[in-house]
C-alpha cells in the first residue's frame, strides 16, 4: 500500500489527481476500521492530517465555512451559536474519543444515510465545497448524495469545506439508537427555524438511500407559520401531528437489522414533532 | 519514523498499514493498552494524543509523527499512581480489569475536557457547573465494561473530579 502525506491542499490535490484510487484518510474512524477487518484494502491512502487548511473554520458575509477536517469537537465548542443544529448533531456523533478525530468532511465523503452531521447540513442548506489540481467546486447539499454510499465528488476531487448560513432561528436534531453512543441511528432528523425568510429546513437520515429534505413537510409547515412568526404563540396539535405524518412520508425506509421501515416511519414522526416543539418553544422565547 | 511515547523517543521501522495499537503493543512492548473491538466500539485502546484521548486502533502509527503520546503505563508519576488510578482502586472500578486501562485513560482525558468547558449531548444550558453521575456516564459513553463494573467506575471519577473541586463525597 502506497502511502502520502501531503503537507498542503495544493499538494494534496495533485497526489488525487495523480493517484485518483487513493483513499483520502483524516480521522480515520470510518476507514480504518474497514481496513482493519480487512474489508477494503486500498492501493493507496492518501493522509490529509497534515493539511492545517482543512482544519480551520471561518466566518464571512453571515456564513461559516468548516473545515473538512475540522473534528466534531471544535464544532461542539465553537459553533453552538452559528450552526446549532450541526453542533447538537455533533455531540452524539461515535463517541468522545471519536468525536476528537471525526470530521464532516468524513461524514460528506462515506455519504452514508445514516451520517450524524448530514441532516443538519440538509436543513440549512449547506454547500459542499470541492477541489481538485484544476478546479473549485460550490455543490449544494441536496445535489451531493447520489445513493447509499455515493456522492457527486469526482476521482480527483476532495472535499475543502461546507459552508452554512449562520443560524437565523433555532435548529434541532434528535436520533434514535440502541445506546447513546457508537450506535448507528436506526432514523434522525433535523430541523432548523428560518426566521429571517419564513422557511424551514429539514433533513431525515437512516431512513432512505440517501439523506435527504422533507420538502413537503417544510412547504406545509412555512405556510403554516407564516403568520405566526410574530408574537408567537403555541403551535396547534394538528399542525404538529400533521408536520409528522408528512415527515415520515418523505422517507422510504427499509427493514434491517436496526428496525423495521414501519418502526423508522412511526419513530421519524415522533422525532420531527419532538424538535418542532422544541425548536418552536425555542422561537417564542426569543419573542419574548 | 518517530514515535513519542510516555516522554521517550522511539525511533521505529513500520508497515504504514500499522495502527498506532499495534505499534504500542507489538512494537514497543506497551501492553496496557488493550485490543478490544479493533474498530472504535469499545474504547479499551484509549490513549491520549497531545492529551486528547482517541482510539489507538483507529489511527495509523505513521500519521502521529511528532505528536505525544501517552498509554497508561505513562501516567504515573515516579511511582505515585495518577490519582484516577487510585481512585479506580479505591473504589474497585474494575473486575476482570481489560477495559481498565482505556477508562483510565479515557477518564483522564474527559476530567481535562470538562475543565476545558466542553459540553456533553445530556449538558442544557451553557457551561456545565459540576460534573454529576449523568454528565460521567454520557462523557464516559465511548468505553465499555463487559464485566459491568460502572457502579464503581463512576464513583471513582467523581470522587477525582470532586477532589480536584475541592468537594469531598462522602
Amino acid at each position: 500500500m502506497e502511502f502520502f502525506r501531503p503537507t498542503s491542499l495544493a499538494e494534496a490535490c495533485q497526489l488525487k489527481s495523480e493517484h485518483p484510487d487513493a483513499v483520502p484518510l483524516c480521522g480515520g474512524t470510518d476507514v480504518m476500521v474497514d481496513i482493519n477487518f480487512d474489508r477494503r484494502r486500498p492501493d493507496a491512502l492518501l493522509d490529509l492530517t497534515g493539511v492545517r487548511e482543512l482544519y480551520e473554520w471561518s466566518r464571512y458575509d453571515s456564513h461559516v465555512r468548516v473545515g473538512a477536517a475540522v473534528p466534531y469537537t471544535t464544532i461542539i465548542k465553537e459553533l453552538s451559536a452559528d450552526a446549532p443544529g450541526l453542533a447538537i448533531a455533533s455531540r452524539t456523533v461515535g463517541s468522545p474519543q471519536i468525536r476528537n478525530r471525526g470530521s464532516v468532511g468524513g461524514n460528506l465523503g462515506s455519504a452514508s444515510p445514516a451520517g450524524d452531521a448530514l441532516p443538519p447540513l440538509l436543513a440549512v442548506d449547506a454547500v459542499v465545497e470541492t477541489v481538485s489540481a484544476t478546479n473549485r467546486r460550490r455543490i449544494p447539499i441536496h445535489e451531493f448524495f447520489l445513493g447509499p454510499k455515493r456522492n457527486a465528488l469526482q476521482p480527483d476531487e476532495l472535499i475543502a469545506a461546507v459552508h452554512a448560513p449562520v443560524a437565523g432561528g433555532p435548529q434541532q436534531f434528535a436520533k434514535v439508537g440502541t445506546r447513546n453512543a457508537m450506535v448507528i441511528a436506526v432514523c434522525s432528523f433535523s430541523l432548523a427555524l428560518h426566521p429571517d425568510t419564513g422557511r424551514v429546513g429539514t433533513g431525515i437520515g437512516s431512513a432512505a438511500p440517501t439523506p435527504l429534505a422533507a420538502t413537503q413537510a417544510e412547504d406545509f409547515l412555512s405556510a403554516e407559520l407564516a403568520d405566526r412568526w410574530t408574537g408567537p404563540a403555541e403551535l396547534p396539535d394538528d399542525v404538529v401531528r400533521r408536520f409528522g405524518e408528512l415527515v415520515a412520508g418523505a422517507a422510504s425506509p427499509i427493514d434491517d437489522v436496526r428496525g423495521t421501515a414501519d418502526y423508522r416511519r412511526h419513530a421519524l414522526a415522533i422525532l420531527a414533532r419532538r424538535t418542532l416543539t422544541w425548536t418552536w418553544a425555542e422561537h417564542i422565547r426569543r419573542a419574548q | 519514523m518517530q514515535l513519542h511515547v510516555n516522554g521517550r523517543l522511539h525511533e521505529l521501522a513500520l508497515d504504514n498499514r500499522t495502527t498506532l495499537l499495534d505499534a504500542l503493543r507489538e512494537h514497543l512492548g506497551l501492553t496496557g493498552s488493550k485490543k478490544g473491538c479493533d474498530h472504535g466500539q469499545c474504547g479499551a485502546c484509549t490513549v491520549l494524543v497531545d492529551g486528547r484521548r482517541i482510539n489507538s486502533c483507529l489511527a495509523l502509527a505513521v500519521t502521529l509523527d511528532g505528536v505525544e503520546i501517552r498509554t497508561i503505563e505513562g501516567l504515573s508519576d515516579d511511582g505515585a499512581l495518577h490519582p484516577v488510578q487510585q481512585a479506580f482502586l479505591d473504589r474497585d472500578g474494575f473486575q476482570c480489569g481489560y477495559c481498565t486501562p482505556g477508562q483510565i485513560c479515557s477518564a483522564v482525558g474527559m476530567l481535562d475536557e470538562f475543565d476545558q468547558g466542553w459540553p456533553s449531548a445530556v449538558t442544557t444550558g451553557g457551561q456545565p457547573a459540576a460534573l454529576d453521575a449523568g454528565e460521567v456516564r454520557e462523557r464516559m459513553s465511548g468505553n465499555l465494561c463487559r464485566c459491568g463494573a460502572y457502579m464503581n467506575i463512576v464513583p471513582a471519577i467523581l470522587d477525582v473530579a470532586d477532589a480536584a473541586a475541592g468537594r469531598s463525597s462522602a
